[in-house]
């Protein structure tokens, strides 16, 4: 299926990465391109074929309700861009 | 000393022919030497590698050493490593110092194995050319001017040229089994949930394996022996008892029956591949082996299927990566949409941004089950190809891949021209398969690799076939020329 810019940045949009008006062009057709190749399974006939979704079809193991980790917020804020008071900075969203 | 297999290596550190220190300083020397005509190393961890080999040293003085105590190896830079950069190759990890250790490469450092550094590789693990990594593209060692593949290149390059004597990898798509076949290598993806994928930086988690990258089938069996077994950390890891992988690597293959897939060897495969290919065949049937010819009928859906399946799950693992935690984040956001946005524009490369859009565009609302549902269920059926196949045959023997190593530049501006480089492996990987590539010979100076597809948890059979190929040849032998001392 062939795409559109105002495709691509609706997908860019869902997706959160900033596209420059410069760059859509170039998006357009590589995308394009792959959703072309893409497109060949469609004429697979997959009627009653159940999807699989983990190669060896493994449930979910579950583990006992009870606190494993321990505390390490220090340690994991020191990769952070911006922190304070143990706290994650981000831009002022609300005026 | 350099070119010594991780068992010759072993066997001389075990007599005391050499210490750890000793062989750990050659191969730094090495890297410093000549990784500068190949970038195989995005960090070499001098500091750290001399301090495990004085600790390893004194293990084995103390009597408390392993098989590969004081062995060095390197780490593909997707395995985080507590308190040392790890980078995935990308701008967005540049400067992240991991905070916690991956099972993988705690195992290496719990049997005294030393850590030489972090290797170069594609960014987040997406590319099939080692040419997207944020830290410059790797060379082949065999030649300059040509790839080494990827997504592992930076792994295979470095133990192609013996600045390590062996390396991790990780194959979501043929990411170990590409770069071995391009560098001469041998190559093993584990059957999916054989090795713990628990701190190795997630692309697709359904697909994902990370497996050795050696001179040899012996040294793959002597790594799987740390690597392999289950992890309570990672809820995707098979609870399934670890054989000893070398003690059946001098079993007769008498007997064995290979499958053939036509649909392996018809267009698109270079002609010295092909010939390659039939050599080794010939070998494995002087060895007792029969050969037949099966069919993987919808081998064709494979591609399609893999390019909805992990840009699927890339969009979704990616999206931690937002500039909030960790991670690169842009200059002067005006809000959190606007940090969001540009943190993931500046920090990804073009390549892994291609994907996260073609991921979040097969899952969005209207064309999930046109896209996602449909690709999942031609994962089935090429499940189910080889399940069939292999009621009839041990094994299964290809090519690897459909030529050997490209130049660089040559498929950079058609991605659909280099996702063709992975068309024989990622089937292995839909499926859930083990698969190794093993060197057959050469096509115009470059090395070739063989494909063994095994059934599930079959990695010691697929190295008692490799390595009873290899006591037969020197494929595995040889040495790159183009790198200069």
């Amino acid at each position: 299926m062939a795409l559109d810019q105002t495709d691509v940045e609706k997908i860019a949009h869902l997706a959160r990465i900033a596209i420059n008006k410069q760059d859509i062009a170039n998006t357009t057709e590589g995308l394009t391109q792959i959703l072309a190749m893409i497109d060949q399974m469609q004429a697979a006939d997959t009627d009653n074929v159940e999807p699989l979704a983990h190669p060896l079809e493994m449930e979910q193991r579950l583990r006992p309700d009870k606190v494993t980790e321990t505390n390490q917020r220090e340690t994991f804020q020191a990769t952070a861009p911006a922190t304070e008071n143990g706290l994650y900075l981000v831009p002022k969203v609300i005026e | 000393m350099l070119n010594k297999t991780v068992a010759q290596l072993a066997a001389g550190l075990a007599k005391g022919e050499f210490s750890s220190v000793e062989i750990t300083q050659q191969y730094l020397n090495q890297i410093k030497q000549l990784d500068s005509q190949l970038n195989s190393f995005i960090s070499v961890t001098e500091d750290h590698a001399l301090a495990t080999a004085k600790a390893a040293d004194n293990r084995r003085a103390n009597n408390n050493a392993g098989l590969l105590t004081g062995i060095p190896i390197a780490h593909k830079d997707i395995f985080c490593t507590n308190g040392i950069k790890t980078t995935c190759g990308s701008k967005m990890l540049a400067n992240f110092i991991a905070p916690y250790e991956s099972t993988v490469s705690q195992k290496f450092q719990d049997a005294g194995c030393v850590m030489l550094g972090k290797t170069n590789m594609d960014e987040f693990a997406m590319g099939s050319s080692n040419e997207t990594s944020y830290f410059g593209a790797v060379k082949n060692p065999w030649q300059l001017d040509c790839i080494p593949g990827g997504s592992s290149g930076g792994s295979a390059a470095a133990v192609a040229s013996r600045l390590a004597p062996a390396a991790t990898g990780t194959d979501t798509g043929g990411s170990i089994r590409q770069p071995a076949a391009l560098c001469g290598l041998t190559g093993l993806k584990p059957t999916y949930g054989r090795v713990s994928r628990w701190g190795m930086i997630a692309f697709a988690s359904s697909l994902d394996q990370a497996g050795p990258m050696t001179q040899t089938a012996e040294d793959a069996a002597l790594l799987m022996n740390i690597m392999a077994g289950f992890d309570e950390k990672d809820s995707t890891c098979a609870n399934e008892p670890v054989p000893d992988y070398t003690a059946s690597l001098n079993d007769s293959i008498a007997g064995l029956k290979i499958g053939l897939p036509k649909e392996y060897f018809s267009k698109g495969l270079d002609s010295k591949i092909a010939t390659n290919i039939e050599q080794a065949i010939k070998e494995l049937e002087k060895l007792g082996a029969t050969v037949k010819e099966i069919s993987l009928a919808n081998t064709d859906l494979a591609l399609p299927a893999y390019y909805v399946i992990a840009p699927a799950e890339c969009s979704s693992n990616l999206s931690r990566f937002d500039g909030v935690r960790f991670g690169h984040r842009c200059e002067n956001p005006g809000d959190l949409e606007d940090l969001y946005k540009r943190s993931r524009a500046e920090g990804f490369g073009a390549e892994v941004k291609r994907r996260i859009l073609v991921g979040t565009y097969a899952l969005s609302a209207g064309y999930y089950d046109a896209y996602y549902i449909k690709a999942q269920k031609l994962r089935r059926l090429i499940k189910n190809d080889f399940v069939a196949a292999f009621n009839d045959v041990d094994i299964i023997a290809s090519p690897t891949t459909p030529s050997p190593a490209f130049k660089l530049g040559e498929k950079s501006n058609d991605p659909v021209a280099m996702y063709l480089s992975d068309i024989y492996t990622i089937s292995t990987n839909l499926a859930g398969l083990p698969a190794m590539s093993i060197p057959v010979g050469f096509a115009g100076g470059l090395p070739t690799g063989m494909q063994l597809i095994g059934n599930y948890f079959a990695e010691a059979k697929l190295l008692n076939i490799a390595h009873q190929y290899q006591q037969q040849t020197n494929w595995h032998q040889q040495l790159p020329t183009a790198i200069q001392a």
